[in-house]
């Protein structure tokens, strides 16, 4: 499903700020496959998502999606075939229009535009009833803003906006990370309800290890770069933090001290 | 006084097409374009040197259309591909603008004393078929004669500007539509959702800039000239009519909005006239009237909500301090005397 070829990304090259963001980097999905990725800030692991979203390009490396390979296409096609949901919660709807209407472009993502009506009744009836799976109570709220909703709900909204078309491809950038516990929890279920539903082809970044364990059917841990582990299947159903903690303090050694904080 | 009126009301409608296509970049697109200091020139200048040539007014004013949403495109072109902030984009347009309109004119100034205009052209059709009669009749009877010598202007105008604010109102519910708004309200959103925000910018440019030559083809067809600093200020005028028009009826939804800014359009029209009254004004001070009008529209809103804010906290110390002299019984007067000074 997805592919990344030798992936090599490097920042103000050739000056005292270079930083190596990404390097040799080669990743393949499987259709189906819930990739969940961990590392400490830094390990290049937002860069690795704007690779595959288009909004940065790779120095040197191939992007494939579906055997077809997309490097130089730019972001607004690209997202045809990819959902995205982000960190922000205001950052995945339009605040100043209604809940229909936000859920109407995600609806016209793989359509051509046109001058036809934008939210038609037909049309929120499958709104109302793609919003009932959230169980929020929005499908009351279709002329709501989507401004007046909170911070759980929009995020709930922009999950439902980003799978709605049912894209190849899922990115969720850290997307409960802004959220108070109860909420992210609720973000966190509705992830794996939706994706279980979809089979949906899913890469989502966490600080969170415990979610990344809950989640997924695979798991790789990033630093400075570079991939440094990969868990698959039962191996990563048995994991647990304390060993994935440990797993990464064998390889990285004596920066554990500092990591531990950022990781856990 | 009371063809004064008449005469700012009728202006006021053509100006709000101008502001409807103001609120376009303004407020839909977040895009505060100065272009309009120059297309609404550039508008008046086709549609003048057009006329003066024999062309038919009507044709005359569609090409201004077509060529004020070309002016647009090209500040969206200008920010888009070009990189260039907003304003500054906006800005470069309007200059490099004001020496086209003096190529397109020939002259600073094109007078259209004695041509056929789209107004001359309605005026006589109102008059034959009798419809001017037949609304000089209804004034008289309710006391208002000698309003007009016409009324074709009036009328036609008022469907004119109402059929663009439905066909806007329309047009923003529609899939293009929807995507320019969003556009506008958060680009990171709409680009993860396979739209093209550059495309979708120049076109929001373009029908706004459209608009505005529009308007400004019709402005000097109805006051017979065409010059080349019209245009000056055009833009505070546009966000004065939209900021009055959203203070006064409000924004809850697209079309309140648009009727908003052409009622807007209009009482700004009717405020400059009453203030050019006022013995000690003269026309050389509309554009700090305009000034002052839009720092009342603006800062007004404020002042009488944090009025409302601290009257309802007034209230509602008020409320406390009743229900805990309740609970005390009315003994201690000290408390309320000491919440008292607080609230001071």
């Amino acid at each position: 499903m997805l592919r990344l070829n030798q992936i090599h990304k490097v920042f103000n090259e050739g000056t005292l700020d270079e930083k190596v963001a990404l390097e040799d980097i080669n990743l393949t999905l499987e259709p189906g496959d819930f990739v969940t990725v961990i590392g400490s800030n830094g390990a290049g692991k937002s860069t690795l998502m704007n690779m595959i979203s288009g909004v940065l390009t790779p120095d040197v490396g191939d992007v494939f999606i579906d055997g077809k390979q997309i490097t130089s296409l730019p972001e607004y096609k690209r997202s045809k075939l990819i959902g995205r949901v982000f960190q922000d919660p205001m950052a995945g709807t339009a605040p100043s229009m209604t809940i229909q209407e936000n859920l109407a472009l995600a609806y016209n993502r793989n359509r051509r535009r046109t001058l036809m009506k934008g939210v038609t009744k037909k049309l929120k009836t499958t709104f109302q009833e793609a919003l009932e799976t959230l169980h929020l109570g929005l499908e009351d709220r279709l002329s709501a803003k989507v401004g007046m909703l909170s911070g759980g709900e929009r995020q709930a909204l922009s999950l439902l906006m980003a799978t709605f078309t049912e894209p190849k491809m899922l990115l969720l950038d850290e997307h409960t990370a802004a959220l108070d516990p109860a909420r992210a929890a609720l973000i966190t279920r509705l992830t794996g309800e939706i994706v279980e539903r979809t089979h949906l082809t899913t890469l989502m970044v966490t600080h969170n290890m415990q979610q990344a364990l809950d989640l997924g059917n695979r798991l790789i841990m990033m630093d400075s770069g570079k991939v440094i582990l990969e868990v698959e299947g039962e191996d990563k159903q048995n994991l647990t933090i304390e060993a994935l903690l440990h797993e990464f303090q064998r390889i990285k050694g004596a920066k554990m001290n500092n990591d531990r904080a950022l990781l856990g | 006084m009371g063809s004064a009126m008449f005469g700012a009301v009728e202006s006021g409608i053509i100006y709000a097409i101008m502001a409807l296509g103001v609120y376009l970049s303004f407020r839909i697109l977040d895009f505060p374009d100065l272009t309009v200091d120059g297309s609404f020139v550039t508008g008046a200048a086709i549609a003048a040197i057009l006329i003066v040539n024999g062309t038919n007014p009507f044709f005359a004013t569609l090409l201004a259309i077509g060529v004020g949403f070309l002016a647009g495109c090209v500040t969206g072109l200008l920010h888009t591909k070009g990189k260039i902030n907003p304003l500054l984009a906006g800005i470069l347009m309007m200059i490099a603008l004001y020496s086209i309109n003096l190529r397109i004119m020939g002259r600073s100034n094109v007078p259209l004393l004695n041509e056929e205009s789209v107004f001359t052209k309605l005026e006589t059709l109102f008059e034959t078929t009798g419809i001017d009669a037949l609304f000089n009749n209804v004034a008289s009877s309710i006391g208002l004669s000698n309003l007009t010598s016409t009324w074709s202007i009036l009328i036609s105008m008022l469907l004119v500007t109402a059929l663009i604010k439905i066909l806007t109102d329309l047009f923003l519910r529609t899939q293009i539509g929807l995507a320019l708004r969003a556009t506008g309200d958060n680009k990171r959103m709409i680009r993860s959702f396979s739209a093209n925000t550059d495309q979708f910018t120049i076109l929001g440019l373009g029908l706004s800039n459209a608009l505005v030559a529009l308007a400004g083809a019709l402005i000097a067809q109805y006051s017979s000239f065409a010059d080349v600093g019209m245009g000056i200020g055009m833009i505070i005028i546009g966000l004065a009519s939209v900021i009055i028009g959203e203070a006064i009826f409000g924004t809850r939804t697209i079309a309140v909005t648009t009727f908003a800014v052409v009622g807007g359009a209009i009482v700004y029209r009717i405020v400059v006239s009453l203030a050019l009254r006022v013995d000690f004004l003269e026309t050389g001070d509309m554009k700090l009237i305009t000034a002052v009008i839009v720092i009342a529209a603006l800062v007004l809103p404020q002042l009488i909500d944090g009025q409302k804010e601290r009257n309802r906290k007034k209230r509602k110390r008020l409320q406390q301090e009743l229900k805990l002299r309740e609970m005390k019984d009315g003994g201690e007067e000290y408390a309320s005397t000491k919440s008292n000074s607080q609230s001071i």
